[in-house]
């Protein structure tokens, strides 16, 4: 029996007193989909009719129709309205997601953005009429730049993974300029999955590192594994058990010895950021996510923003394109040549995302230096007391302080038939997005928690009591409820295994069958 | 009489004269948990020891099986693209994935036994 | 400060709890030289007020496209996004929602993404498509790399006709993975013959179309020809609403499509953040990079819908992930959706229509002006003219006077001997006075 169908037997559907004849409940509406309240001619744009012209498509106008649905703005905004009920956000309440930094959204962020002077911006007008644009780059540069002691920044990566492939990139230009030839990358086993991804990506091979059992990176194993084939380690610090590497200046120096690069996931900065300069730290390169740091909204997964901070001696491999101050204004190096010679080329198109540095600098300068630094004071302390209040009843999985996330495992839950995923999904019910389960892989059953420093006290006490209650209820044996859960949710669990056998990725017209894998 | 043999990645060889047919054992698929794909080697193929002939996917992992031992690929269970599930249900007889024709007999005795497998299984937890 | 919902009683009384002396007793771990004793080098905290003002008079120092009659395109077009999108997008259950991993909770991502997906298969008619990439160029890099490891094979090559940028972000990605490009001049007098090309160490052809220069392209020859030698054609399209009008990639037998979506619901914004558009056929579906919702059932049969295929990603394939993707571009495809639910067929066809006729009337003009020559005898939008001297200065003269009049080659093709060559967009945002403004400045610098 599939643990799918396991899940289906072990508890009785709703039952007739809560079925509703339009299958609706209250406020959560079943909608259907788009394709489904089509009705041909209607249209929520109303257009002109277009001027009367000789087509010039060389024989080539679309025969046939496409297939879209028409429907009226009321019922598109309808539409979306009901869907976006059916979402949990950072919005509605916390998120404690180990690693993500679901902290608040500022509104300010979105106005600004807006302004028609950076959003109604064409990336190829004339530099004369972009100077504002530019400058813009050029002062979330410099904030990224102070923060953390870096002399050079890329721009344009798109996401957090997006940076890390930059950084190995310029990691490999800096490699061919010197004529070295090293394949290798090492990389901690509690590793994020996009650092070896992004390492294979690049045209290394990957060589995990273990953890002590102060849930550090292994000083001496990692020593073991330098050599001269070596181009650089992938570090996270803190690291993705929530603790800072204390050892880090060591593993710097030990990386740096043997002639290789230390290129570090940025990911967790918000615990550090205003108190500590990674520079200090002896990094080369650094991604920064500025939709987790730098409070830019998480949107339902993206658009987010990488920046790479760089050292010196990786500064020249940055891609294109750069943003320059000089005495004639700030312009755009899009060429190879030059200053450039040996820039990585691109990445992407055009200069980056920009509405998210719009976004990014309006929370920087919202905060300031001060405000920065006590945000990550308090992303710290919400973490510290969390691991307090709940360290006696979760088992944490390594001793001491933690940074701004505490990892904790399923010991606490052995011999309760209670797994990790079931004390998620009842947390759902209790009206919580889950931290994050299973991850870093180095513990059983890990739970990550961040809660950030825009959650307050009585939001943190309301979640331990919550967490407490569902602690001692596995432990009372109510195994049962967990397997159940969640109830109150517009959906209940849902099979991934059957969507993951018979991918069903779209909606097709009713008279088209799917078409067979080939 | 069939004699089947197994390796510390889970996988199982039943060989038959110069035949071999190679599966992944019960305790690799209650790990996997409900499979979802498997991606197996084309007919013809030349596959090495100790290295990757197959991948089989669940929900929340996807995992190479590497060849026990060397050899030509003959067949391969094409079932499987239809029903996955059919190695969480009998993993060691219509969940199989290739059948080889061995190359080197000799291979085989670098394998463990049903004995040695059960008592490696047991020593994992 | 605003943000920040602790009080200095909270800070204490935590303090007390954890048993720490002070907050910065808990960053014992930093090595003492790595600590930073005072606050940095920046300004400190402000309010709304400061933060407004000081962004404002950034901005204030821009010409924003719509402040002039502009013409710009090549990659991307200022198009009318109806006042509904941007409301939508920014319900806070959409603007600050995570990645849905928890289905249960994620529902209306995942139905929104599941029409996303659907949309896009069905404009480019195409089979299946992806939840998004950051843009079109990195999904084009991602095309390339999936047809590497369908084909087993390392060689691509790119039209001369296909956006430098993409171009280039191929090389870049390729360059690092080991894989091999082969990349061809731009031609924007003749169409490119490629066919004859692709050999049988060939992975895939890249073409754009319409080309960056605008010609519109049947490609069913060429998708022939790559398939004879089992390669693949990849199609990338820049400007989405061509697709209203013109054959789609799907209909003329391409196997992949890259394009940009930034034309629905998405701002131009400086360049950034786009939406990458990814879609193939069902049979490649499990070498397509990035995210993917699927249908599927709950513990009461009803219909809902998860991210399936996971096991290909970064998170759990690690190294052998078919691409390091992680967060991708999540509220702008919404904002894709939503704008394209609202044109609908018809809206969507008419639209497309628009830009076609308006185009066609400007060129039609420009071409009759002393000097210049019309060089793509077939467009959707956007179209290229040769003039009589070097384009770029113009287009900085004409910039002066509040037209922004297109892309001079030279931006894109610095050293190519294109220094002629305009390229001109023409959306249904260009009024006829936008149009006289264009003609009039250009038959003045021309003179």
């Amino acid at each position: 029996m599939s643990e799918w169908s396991k899940a289906l037997g072990g508890f009785a559907h709703s039952g007739a007193e809560s079925a509703t004849i339009s299958g609706n409940r209250g406020l959560q509406i079943e909608e259907p989909l788009l394709f489904d309240q089509d009705m041909a001619g209607r249209s929520g744009v109303d257009l002109p009719s277009p001027p009367d012209v000789t087509e010039r498509l060389g024989a080539l106008r679309r025969e046939r129709p496409i297939g879209l649905p028409g429907l009226s703005e009321p019922q598109v905004v309808r539409h979306f309205t009901r869907l976006s009920q059916k979402n949990y956000a950072i919005d509605s309440g916390l998120y404690p997601l180990g690693s993500c930094t679901m902290k608040h959204n500022p509104r300010l962020n979105e106005k600004l953005a807006r302004l028609p002077g950076f959003a109604d911006l064409h990336p190829l007008q004339p530099l004369a009429t972009v100077q504002g644009a530019l400058e813009l780059i050029d002062t979330l540069a410099h904030w990224l730049k102070v923060l953390t002691g870096m002399p050079a920044v890329a721009l344009s990566p798109a996401a957090g993974a997006h940076g890390e492939l930059c950084g190995l990139m310029c990691i490999r230009a800096a490699l061919d300029a010197r004529g070295e030839k090293r394949t290798r990358v090492l990389v901690p086993e509690s590793a994020h999955g996009t650092n070896p991804a992004t390492a294979a990506l690049s045209g290394f091979t990957v060589d995990a590192i273990p953890a002590n059992e102060r849930g550090r990176v292994d000083l001496a194993a990692m020593r073991a594994k330098l050599g001269p084939d070596v181009a650089a380690i992938m570090i996270t610090n803190p690291n993705t058990c929530g603790l800072f590497e204390n050892e880090i200046i060591a593993i710097a120096e030990a990386v740096h010895g043997i002639g290789g690069y230390f290129y570090c996931d940025g990911a967790n900065f918000n615990a550090i950021v205003g108190r500590v300069r990674p520079a200090d730290l002896g990094i080369d390169c650094m991604h920064i996510n500025l939709h987790k740091t730098f409070s830019t909204p998480h949107g339902g997964g993206g658009p987010g923003a990488g920046p790479v901070v760089l050292a010196a001696r990786l500064a020249p491999f940055a891609p294109l394109p750069w943003v320059v101050h000089d005495r004639q204004g700030f312009r755009l190096v899009e060429l190879s040549d030059g200053e450039a010679g040996h820039a990585l080329g691109r990445l992407k198109t055009f200069h980056g995302q920009i509405g998210m540095f719009v976004r990014a600098l309006a929370y920087m300068m919202s905060h300031g230096s001060d405000g920065l630094r006590q945000a990550s004071s308090d992303a710290v302390l919400n973490a510290n007391y969390l691991l307090a209040r709940l360290g006696d009843v979760l088992a944490p999985s390594f001793p001491g302080p933690c940074m701004h996330e505490v990892l904790f495992d399923d010991r606490s839950l052995r011999d309760t038939g209670v797994t990790t995923l079931d004390l998620a999904k009842a947390l759902i019910d209790e009206g919580y997005h889950p931290m994050t389960m299973y991850f870093p892989l180095v513990v059983h059953g890990a739970m990550l928690i961040e809660p950030t420093e825009t959650e307050s006290k009585e939001t943190l006490d309301r979640f331990v009591t919550v967490m407490r209650g569902l602690v001692a209820k596995a432990e009372a044996k109510e195994g049962a409820a967990f397997g159940a859960a969640p109830r109150f949710t517009p959906r209940r669990r849902l099979d991934e295994t059957a969507a993951a056998r018979k991918p069903v990725l779209r909606w097709r017209p009713a008279a088209e069958p799917s078409k067979a894998a080939e | 009489m069939s004699i089947v043999k197994y390796t510390r990645d889970h996988e199982w060889l039943r060989v038959d004269a110069d035949t071999a047919v190679i599966g992944i054992t019960d305790y690799a698929q209650t790990q996997l948990g409900d499979i979802v794909y498997v991606e197996l080697p084309t007919v013809g193929r030349r596959v090495e020891k100790g290295k990757e002939a197959a991948v089989v996917e669940s929900v929340k992992a996807a995992s190479e099986v590497y060849a026990p031992v060397s050899g030509e690929v003959v067949a391969v269970n094409d079932a499987l693209s239809g029903e996955p599930g059919k190695v969480n249900a009998d993993p060691m007889g219509e969940g199989w994935f290739i059948k080889l024709r061995i190359a080197n007999s000799k291979e085989l005795d670098e394998l463990m036994d049903e004995a040695q497998y059960q008592s490696f299984v047991e020593g994992l937890h | 400060m605003r943000y920040l919902p602790l009080t200095e009683a909270d800070r204490a009384a935590m303090l007390a709890e954890i048993g720490a002396p002070s907050i910065d007793a808990l960053f014992a771990d930093v090595p003492p030289a790595a600590q930073v004793k005072g606050l940095f080098d920046l300004p400190r905290a402000m309010g709304e007020i400061e933060v407004e003002r000081a962004l404002s008079r950034l901005a204030a120092k821009n010409l924003p496209a719509g402040a002039a009659a502009s013409f710009l395109g090549c990659g991307a077009y200022r198009h009318h996004i109806p006042a509904s999108v941007d409301h939508l997008i920014q319900r806070g259950e959409f603007l600050t929602s995570y990645t849905p991993y928890q289905p249960e909770i994620s529902q209306g991502t995942l139905q929104a993404l599941f029409e996303f997906q659907t949309q896009v298969a069905l404009i480019t008619g195409m089979d299946v498509a992806n939840a998004s990439m950051y843009d079109g160029a990195t999904s084009c890099a991602e095309a390339v790399m999936m047809a590497n490891r369908l084909t087993h094979r390392k060689k691509a090559i790119l039209a001369g006709d296909l956006h430098p940028h993409y171009r280039d972000t191929a090389l870049t990605y390729a360059r690092f993975a080991g894989a091999d490009i082969a990349t061809r001049s731009p031609h924007p007098d003749v169409p490119e013959d490629i066919a004859s090309l692709v050999s049988e160490d060939v992975s895939c052809v890249v073409v754009q179309n319409p080309g960056v220069f605008g010609h519109v392209y049947d490609l069913a020859p060429l998708a022939e020809a790559c398939h004879r030698q089992g390669a693949l054609l990849i199609v990338v399209v820049t400007e989405v609403v061509s697709l209203g009008l013109v054959k789609s990639p799907g209909e003329m037998d391409a196997d992949i499509v890259a394009a940009e979506g930034q034309s629905l619901g998405n701002a131009l914004s400086f360049g950034g953040p786009y939406v990458g558009l990814f879609a193939t056929r069902e049979k490649f579906v499990r070498q397509m990079p990035g995210r993917l919702a699927g249908e599927t059932r709950d513990v009461e049969g009803r219909r809902g819908w998860v991210l399936t295929l996971s096991t290909r990603e970064q998170h759990i394939r690690r190294e052998k992930a078919t691409s390091n993707i992680c967060t991708n571009s999540g509220l702008c495809a919404l904002a894709f959706t939503i704008h394209l639910a609202l044109l609908g067929e018809a809206g969507f066809t008419r639209l497309a229509a628009i830009n076609h006729a308006r185009a066609v009337g400007v060129a039609e003009q420009a071409a009759a002006l002393p000097g210049v020559q019309l060089l793509t005898p077939t467009f959707f939008n956007e179209f290229t003219l040769r003039l009589p001297r070097a384009a770029a200065p113009a287009v900085d003269a004409l910039a002066a006077r509040g037209v922004l009049a297109g892309v001079p080659a030279s931006r894109l093709w610095p050293s190519a001997g294109l220094d002629n060559l305009l390229i001109v967009a023409v959306t249904e945002l260009n009024t006829d006075e936008d149009a006289a403004a264009l003609i009039a400045g250009l038959r003045e610098v021309l003179r």
